[in-house]
């Protein structure tokens, strides 16, 4: 920096400190919930220190369930979202892939169109045509299914135009080389480009994973039966059966269950995860 | 900018392509077509028949006070979480700027609620401010504030409003930071040698070269809470009470649902694509700015 002056650096830090504490105490009192019996919980005098019950709430969101209500065990709606998550990932990934090299490295008829028939998806979320494609989803006899969870939302544009952007910058020489080599189409693809899109791979792969995990909305409306719900969906369902009833204490040991797993991949995965949303964001 | 090298095949590219494009055409043209389809469509309460009743949707759909309530709300709901959640992470932003020993640490510490999923975020949220048991509800009882998001809207507008700030403060800041560690740092030296204190390098350097940066954002923002704050307003306050949390998208599901008026709400759908559409256009239209910097 210009100056260095000690008052900066000491305001600095007491403003990230400050904004350490904001974004994270949400998180802490859910945790804190999540270790007290339910009395204390709902009582409102809930103290701001770990109780007693932690053992006992997760083994009972995770195996047992709620108990006042039918609803399925976290444990399965965690087995549910990392299902959807995975299928959603690498199924964006297997056929953003393909396409993109099929519109990087061929020439053929309808290129452009097929490529802008792509491209378009890009401009509408899957909110703005939610019940359609509830339409279609429901005549495929796919509602409760894991493909009904996961290929609406991979019908996207942003893997393909990712890859088509790398594979842009892969310099032409490797493919003269590996063509004199007597390497064809396949290859080239297996023996050259994979390896050298690893890095884009498991940049998309993070931030899709992340996104398939957080989905709402969509497996709110093609799930009935509880066994396929994910747990983003399932924790707000415990907490609206009869409101004052509700276990708050199994809710936010459920919350913290949800948040892990993503959050353990943007920790530590960083690079790519920073890379990742960077780069789809182009 | 095109391959000169290319393969020949001839039925091989189409083959990579299949899968991709029978997934978009499945999942994404043919119910995008049929919303459209249907906005002119009126059925019956069975969905057996339906029959062609041209603009009615729309104008019953316009015709409704609701309906620009549920626009209203969208924008002040959009501005005010745009504001926020930009003006709090420039803050954080500026501050992690300042070539700090623990600066990586706290950037770690600060972007991982983006993992947060919407609907989780709207749960801690109002657990923390649950009139009744929420632990920051208490001390404004204590004040005899009449905090109670679940009966009073502009309470539950505050708090949806604060769960959406709070997810969207981590991206932001990403964005952000890298925008500021883009500006060289030659820049503020001359500043500085021309005698600007901090705050002056900051209104007349720092920020109007963060202005690409800052648009984008914008933009981004604004679809972010267009769509994806769909799960903290279901979470929170499930668009009430009176409907004074209800966004357009929300009102999308809300009337197919609950309601079961599929034409009124395929309307409404319509009318989002050309919100959205319009909105990516404007984005893209910035991004072409970008690439001639």
């Amino acid at each position: 920096m210009v100056e260095h002056r000690p008052l900066n650096d000491i305001i600095a830090y007491a403003i990230l400190t400050l904004g350490v504490f904001i974004v994270a105490f949400p998180v802490y009192l859910a945790m804190i919930a999540s270790t007290h019996d339910a009395a204390t919980v709902v009582g409102g005098s809930m103290p701001l220190t770990p109780g007693s019950q932690t053992l006992e709430n997760y083994y009972r969101a995770i195996f047992v369930g709620g108990s006042r209500t039918s609803r399925e065990p976290v444990g399965h709606m965690l087995m549910n979202s990392f299902i959807s998550a995975l299928g959603i990932a690498i199924g964006k990934i297997f056929i953003s892939i393909l396409s993109a090299y099929a519109v990087v490295y061929f020439r053929f008829p309808f290129r452009k169109t097929a490529f802008w028939i792509i491209f378009v998806t890009l401009m509408l979320p899957v909110e703005v045509r939610i019940y359609p494609t509830y339409k279609v989803v429901a005549d495929l006899k796919m509602l409760d299914t894991y493909a009904g969870l996961i290929m609406p939302l991979i019908a996207s544009a942003t893997g393909t135009l990712l890859f088509r952007q790398f594979f842009m910058t892969v310099p032409e020489e490797l493919l003269e080389a590996s063509r004199i080599d007597g390497a064809g189409p396949f290859r080239f693809f297996w023996d050259t480009l994979l390896p050298l899109s690893v890095t884009t791979i498991a940049a998309l792969f993070v931030i899709q994973f992340i996104y398939g995990w957080n989905q709402y909305l969509w497996p709110l409306l093609i799930t009935t039966q509880d066994s396929m719900q994910t747990i983003v969906t399932g924790i707000k369902k415990m907490l609206y059966t009869t409101d004052e009833l509700a276990e708050w204490q199994l809710a936010m040991a459920t919350a913290i269950l949800a948040m892990l797993p993503p959050v353990a991949v943007v920790v530590f995965m960083q690079r790519l995860f920073v890379r990742g949303l960077v780069e789809t964001e182009k | 900018m095109e391959k000169s090298v290319v393969f020949n095949n001839k039925l091989l590219p189409y083959l990579l392509l299949v899968p991709q494009l029978i997934i978009t055409f499945v999942f994404f043209y043919w119910p995008a077509s049929q919303a459209v389809l249907q906005s002119f469509k009126r059925e019956d309460a069975f969905g057996l028949t339906s029959e062609f009743v041209g603009l009615e949707n729309y104008q019953s759909l316009f015709a409704q006070p609701e309906y620009y309530k549920s626009m209203l709300t969208t924008v002040i709901f959009s501005s005010l979480v745009a504001a926020l959640s930009l003006s709090i992470a420039l803050l954080f932003a500026t501050q992690a700027d300042k070539n700090l020993k623990a600066a990586g640490t706290y950037k770690t510490l600060m972007i991982w609620p983006y993992a947060v999923a919407p609907a989780v975020a709207g749960v801690l949220w109002i657990f923390m401010f649950h009139p009744s048991l929420g632990t920051l509800a208490r001390p404004l009882r204590w004040m005899n504030f009449d905090w109670n998001p679940l009966l009073n809207g502009n309470h539950a507008m505050i708090l949806v409003v604060m769960a959406a700030v709070w997810k969207q403060i981590s991206y932001n800041f990403l964005f952000f930071l890298a925008g500021l560690q883009s500006i060289p740092k030659s820049v503020l030296e001359a500043g500085a040698i021309d005698g600007a204190g901090p705050m002056r390098r900051f209104w007349t350097i720092v920020f109007p070269l963060l202005s690409p940066t800052t648009f984008f954002l914008l933009v981004v923002n604004v679809v972010y809470v267009f769509f994806d704050t769909f799960g903290i307003i279901d979470a929170v306050t499930g668009g009430g009470p009176a409907g004074a949390t209800t966004t357009m998208v929300y009102k999308v599901f809300a009337d197919g649902r609950l309601g079961g008026d599929l034409g009124g709400s395929a309307a409404q759908s319509v009318v989002l694509m050309v919100i959205v559409i319009a909105l990516t256009a404007v984005q893209f239209k910035y991004v072409e700015r970008k690439v001639q910097y």
